[in-house]
């Protein structure tokens, strides 16, 4: 089984957000970047679990700079067997899906994984654009991944609850919590991902259709309203007649 | 800007995600819609401004809605497709971005500004004023960040609609068992109580359903507890979790760490419940109690019990 993994860099969850002076563009200064976790608890480390027991490969791909070396190291550590850095910054999800379209089309995969969204930019609109441009199903949010042979079998989420599916063919899918487990990498595994392939092609071009304008930070609140804790019918009469919430 | 919208329904009728994207595009210029599934009269569109209603009531996965969408946008001129931003749209936005070559703004939370969109980016940390380089483009809405506006009892007219949408290759094996029972999906609820592990063990969630079911709510919780399978994945909100923009969160026995708060503090109000006057959760709350919510808890779904 050949798994094409897409992923990309986020930061860290614990980041404090703030934005360069003109408001457009992450401040980057103390900021530590990892693998957006949806690609690499999820959707990584799945593939990675179906090959080690069925057998196969599992190839990376992230549309990035040089700086993001590090980041696809780290997936080759975790268990990937080879990355592929596409070299151009990323500017927006139709540039970017671009970009792995014409990766995925240059390789035979039978599956294209991705996280259901970034921690930076959460559209979760690639794998999509994705799934589109190489005419592929799409399953999107999708909490396991089962193999009968090599018929898979999906559980995704809808705003119903869980969805049992099937697909024809070769596939696009968004994973979403629950699919796998986070996977911390070990040291034969670091050792492992220095000697591992990672490839780096030019773009094709793809363009971007969107552009940010601007990045501003929510206003703070204003502060909280406390009340005693052996009144709480205060707190329902205040979210009723002051919030209007209930 | 003339629009066409992809509705979903449910039991005839557009779902709420769905009218709340209608409404978004009515407000913008003249809107028509695209409705798949069963549809009873207009399924509620026309009360909401739609002109139109075109309808297909094949079964179709969203490849095949996507190319639906995309024959109806041709057919009636549009410049733009508006849909939500939930299952639905996630799966057939891209699509429509890519067949039409319109630039895609996903996830809006508030009305146009000129030709730019607000969007919530940094899950939730942050905004971000979005526009397109196209001549077209797709918009998204976030589920419950637009209101509907009040019924005036207008009919759409409607019509059937049909086009070549080649063949489903997503099958559905086991329909979805509604996760949340008879509450309404996480994403798009306007009521929400959440707990952490200050509820010390899965046997202590009695209370938090009663206060849930006491306001109509729908109950989530943070990551501790989802991960160490005390509750649902599907429940878990926060940065990796489910993003929520509720109109009441109640949170009781979270601290508040800065990645459950991305995911909720877009949350119109917010009310903590805590035993730890110092935690952190505190200073993005709206209302707190300083409690143990062993006492608090029931107490307050008593007093909501006693509303009339």
């Amino acid at each position: 089984m050949e798994f094409l993994v897409c992923i990309s860099k986020s930061p860290d969850t614990t980041t404090k957000i703030g934005f360069t002076a003109d408001g457009k563009s992450l401040d980057e200064s103390g900021v530590q970047f990892i693998i957006n976790p949806y690609d690499e608890w999820y959707a990584l480390v799945r593939a990675i679990e179906l090959v080690e027991k069925n057998g196969g490969s599992v190839t990376t791909v992230m549309v990035g700079e040089a700086d993001c070396d590090p980041i696809i190291r780290k997936a080759l550590a975790i268990g990937a067997n080879k990355g592929i850095r596409v070299n151009a910054a990323p500017l927006d999800a139709a540039q970017v899906a671009g970009e792995i379209a014409n990766v995925a089309k240059a390789g035979t995969y039978d599956a294209i994984l991705c996280g259901k969204e970034t921690i930076d930019h959460n559209s979760g609109v690639v794998p999509g654009m994705v799934a589109e441009l190489l005419d592929l199903p799409l399953v999107t949010w999708v909490t396991s991944l089962e193999y009968d042979g090599d018929k898979p079998t999906m559980k995704r989420e809808t705003v119903n609850g869980i969805e049992t599916v099937t697909v024809d063919g070769p596939y696009v899918l968004s994973a979403s919590k629950g699919m796998a487990e986070q996977r911390i990498p070990n040291m034969r595994g670091i050792m492992g991902a220095r000697s591992k392939p990672l490839d780096v092609v030019e773009p094709c071009g793809s363009v971007a259709m969107t552009s940010v304008e601007a990045f501003a930070l929510p206003p703070a609140k204003s502060g909280v309203k406390l009340v005693d804790a052996d009144n709480p019918a205060e707190l329902v009469r205040l979210l009723r007649e002051e919030a209007k919430a209930i | 800007m003339k629009s066409i919208v992809y509705v979903q329904t449910q039991g005839g009728k557009a779902t709420k995600a769905s009218l709340e994207a209608a409404a978004f595009a009515a407000h913008e210029g003249e809107a028509l819609a695209i409705a798949t599934g069963g549809l009873e009269g207009d399924g509620g569109l026309g009360a909401v401004g739609i002109s139109s209603v075109l309808h297909c009531g094949d079964d179709l996965d969203f490849g095949q809605v996507a190319r639906l969408v995309c024959a109806a946008f041709e057919s009636e001129n549009c410049d733009t497709v508006v849909m939500a931003h939930d299952h639905s749209g996630r799966a057939v936005a891209p699509r429509v971005s890519v067949r039409l070559e319109a630039g895609l703004l996903a996830g809006v939370t508030e009305r146009p500004s000129g030709s730019t969109v607000r969007r919530n980016v940094f899950s939730g940390k942050a905004t971000a004023d979005v526009s397109v380089t196209t001549a077209r483009r797709v918009i998204t809405t976030t589920p419950n960040a637009f209101g509907i506006a009040s019924t005036d009892g207008s009919q759409a007219a409607v019509k059937p609609f049909s086009a070549d949408t080649g063949a489903r290759r997503v099958h559905v094996v086991e329909a979805a068992q509604p996760a949340s029972g008879d509450r309404a999906p996480l994403p798009e609820a306007e009521l929400v109580v959440s707990a952490g592990r200050g509820m010390k063990g899965p046997e202590n969630w009695g209370i938090i359903e009663d206060l849930a079911d006491a306001l109509g709510a729908t109950t989530a919780c943070s990551r501790p507890v989802s991960d160490i399978g005390w509750r649902p994945h599907h429940e878990h909100v926060g940065q990796t979790g489910i993003a929520i923009r509720p109109n009441l969160y109640i949170a009781v026995g979270i601290s508040g760490a800065i990645q459950h708060l991305a995911g909720v503090n877009n949350s119109k109000v917010i009310v903590v419940i805590n035993t730890d006057p110092e935690a952190p959760f505190f200073k993005a709350a709206d209302y707190g109690i300083v409690g143990d919510a062993f006492e608090v808890v029931p107490k307050l779904t008593a007093a909501i019990l006693a509303l009339d």
